[in-house]
């Protein structure tokens, strides 16, 4: 059973990894300006797995700036992190064994929560093992290849696999909004707000990071209030039942392409 | 060394923020209104985070906005993450080499 789990998590995981390899290679690439050695680059990767986090640490590191500065920067860079981990305390069996919340939390990351949060029912644990298990050694080994290469993939294709990775985040959501008709508006509005945040001038002051706290705390809360999910219904949104994001179909598409 | 310091620094920071809330919640939530916000919380973060940002992708819009609409209509019709995921990332690697 966990077995299964944790090769359908490592499934899943592949476009995650392909993803996280691109990303890490620009990391890999700016942690050289930041003056990290290729270890350096390396050990914060492992052990940080966040790219805007990182991608601001490198100003403050090479700026030699207080470790406070640092401390309060990756705190609030990473405060959606903080949000995703309470939606999953919801999401896994209450009586799991607690270890099982240390090991889960460090794979926190948008995608593998996106993974995560779309599987039926209660998660197991060892699915999102899965998804570690493949996606952090891509996160770490495309940061070493960034600062070891000088750019030895054409643009082209950083692009194409930039791509793979913005096409999964789209099936993650999309499919729920599909059973779930007051989603689909809710995506969209998300989607406007942000281009609207993004070309605003007015907007400037406000780091990326912290541009999409302020629309997920915003839209969410004014969805929550104004379109509250009934008990079953919020379960099923969550768990995949009615809305089945991503992996659901994964599970079909898997078997399809088995039999073609 | 400092280096390393400032690294661990931030490791502690980054694990913190996602640790404590999956520690410290032991029940289920019965608030109808957070359970709400919690289930809507993903779903807008990614829609945030895709959009305007997968436009960039590529030196030419086009070519990403047509990577977007194909994702978006895959996804729609319930197509398997994966093939979503490589499809659009085949269609855009095939429409820059045009």
């Amino acid at each position: 059973m966990h077995h299964s789990m944790y090769l359908k998590g490592m499934r899943d995981g592949i476009p995650v990894m392909l993803g996280y390899f691109v990303v890490s290679i620009t990391i890999g690439i700016a942690a050289r300006g930041a003056d990290l050695t290729a270890a350096q680059a390396t050990v914060m990767s492992l052990t940080n797995l966040t790219s805007a986090g990182q991608f601001a640490s490198f100003a403050i590191i090479a700026a030699g700036a207080p470790y406070l500065e640092l401390l309060i920067s990756q705190a609030v860079i990473n405060l959606r992190y903080c949000l995703m981990s309470c939606a999953l305390s919801q999401k896994v069996d209450q009586r799991m064994p607690f270890y099982h919340r240390l090991f889960m939390a460090f794979g926190i990351t948008d995608e593998i929560f996106g993974l995560a949060i779309g599987q039926k029912g209660k998660l197991d644990p060892w699915y999102m093992y899965g998804a570690m298990s493949v996606a952090i050694p891509g996160w770490t080994l495309g940061t070493l290849l960034g600062i070891l290469s000088t750019g030895m993939l054409p643009a082209s294709i950083l692009n194409a696999m930039n791509m793979a990775l913005y096409g999964m985040f789209i099936a993650i959501f999309m499919p729920a909004a599909r059973d779930n008709k007051i989603l689909l508006p809710i995506i969209f509005l998300s989607m406007g707000a942000s281009a609207v945040f993004q070309m605003l001038p007015v907007f400037d002051f406000i780091s990326s990071g912290m541009k999409i706290i302020i629309l997920t705390l915003a839209i969410s809360f004014a969805a929550a209030v104004l379109f509250p999910i009934a008990d079953e219904e919020s379960d099923g949104a969550a768990s995949g039942k009615e809305a089945g994001p991503g992996t659901d179909g994964a599970v079909s598409g898997g078997k399809e392409a088995g039999r073609s | 060394m400092k280096n390393y310091m400032y690294i661990l620094v931030m490791a502690l920071t980054t694990y913190f923020i996602r640790v404590i809330p999956l520690t410290l919640l032991r029940k289920e939530i019965t608030n109808r209104t957070f359970r709400s916000f919690l289930t809507y919380v993903p779903y807008v973060t990614l829609a945030v985070m895709t959009f305007p940002a997968i436009l960039s992708i590529t030196e030419e819009t086009w070519i990403a906005w047509v990577g977007f609409a194909a994702a978006m209509v895959l996804a729609y019709n319930r197509v398997s993450l994966f093939i979503v995921s490589l499809g659009c990332c085949a269609l855009v690697l095939a429409l820059q080499m045009l």
